[in-house]
């Protein structure tokens, strides 16, 4: 039960911090990305708050022997700046200036049940199945391809 | 339409963004990307499908709750077409999945691990959509 709680306090905390930030108002983000016109720099304060606690946060737990409630930390390893992680980080660029939306502020905002949030969750969903699909796919061809 | 700048309110709503991100790494091991536990979570991969269902309420009666609490109305105002915001959740599915990471995954938690790769991907998201705000605002004066 412990193991479930935590993650369903982390999870509640993370949309309380998204809700009291403003990050659940598309216009807050639009107007982040809008240097030229009304600029609202809010975003930048969110990842200065956000950085300042994860930085000194995740440089301890980098000391500790293992998580709570599994054995081990599943710290990222992959270095590598490959074409997918640039043409992925242009698509969602795009994305996320066109409807003022990332994907925690829209899972945040659902319960405020706003067709276009909703309609924007259940694309969210088709397209990153696409993308799962792809890289699964791609990885398949290349097992295959390499003697 | 304009809105306030909030830099103590955002500044402390990153502070709890923060927070649980620690929380899920201190517990679980995670990274608090919220389009990898998404997206790990719709196509059932990896083994900790029970954890990403319970952050993922977590994460869905976080506004509800802070509206109880807060006198303060909370706005969310979008001017974007239906149809709009359809093409964008696509967009931002595929390309999170894609590039492996959003603003939380990249942008928070793994600039916090001072990773060029993630570095790389958030000011690549962050530029293009800059540009394609101007572009869109200042040179079709949509």
């Amino acid at each position: 039960m412990l193991p479930l709680i935590s993650a369903g306090a982390s999870g509640l905390i993370f949309g309380i911090g998204l809700t009291v930030s403003g990050m659940v108002n598309p216009a807050k983000v639009k107007n982040f990305l809008d240097l030229a016109g009304d600029w609202d720099p809010s975003l930048a304060f969110v990842m200065l708050g956000a950085i300042s606690v994860t930085l000194p946060g995740y440089r301890l737990l980098r000391k500790s022997q293992s998580p709570w409630f599994t054995s081990k930390f599943q710290w990222p390893t992959r270095q590598d700046i490959d074409s997918p992680l640039i043409v992925g980080a242009v698509f969602f660029g795009v994305g996320w200036a066109l409807s003022g939306l990332c994907p925690g502020p829209a899972m945040a905002a659902l319960p405020s049940a706003i067709p276009g949030v909703l309609g924007f969750v259940l694309t969210l969903g088709v397209g990153a199945t696409i993308a799962h699909h792809q890289k699964r796919l791609k990885d398949l061809v290349e097992k295959n391809a390499s003697p | 339409m304009s809105t306030e700048f909030t830099p103590w309110l955002s500044f402390f709503g990153g502070v709890l963004i923060g927070l649980a991100a620690l929380i899920l790494m201190a517990a679980h091991g995670r990274i608090a990307g919220i389009s990898g536990i998404l997206s790990g979570w719709l196509t059932r991969t990896d083994s900790s499908t029970p954890i990403n269902t319970a952050f993922l309420v977590g994460l869905v009666l976080g506004l509800p709750l802070t509206a109880l609490l807060s006198s303060q109305p909370i706005s969310i105002e979008n001017d974007t077409p239906f149809i709009g915001m359809l093409m964008a959740g696509l967009f931002v599915g595929y390309g999170t999945v894609h590039g492996s990471g959003c603003t939380s995954g990249h942008g928070v938690c793994g600039i916090s691990r001072l990773s060029a790769r993630s570095m790389v991907a958030t000011a690549t998201f962050m530029s293009t959509a800059i540009v394609f705000t101007f572009i869109v605002r200042h040179v079709f004066g949509a």
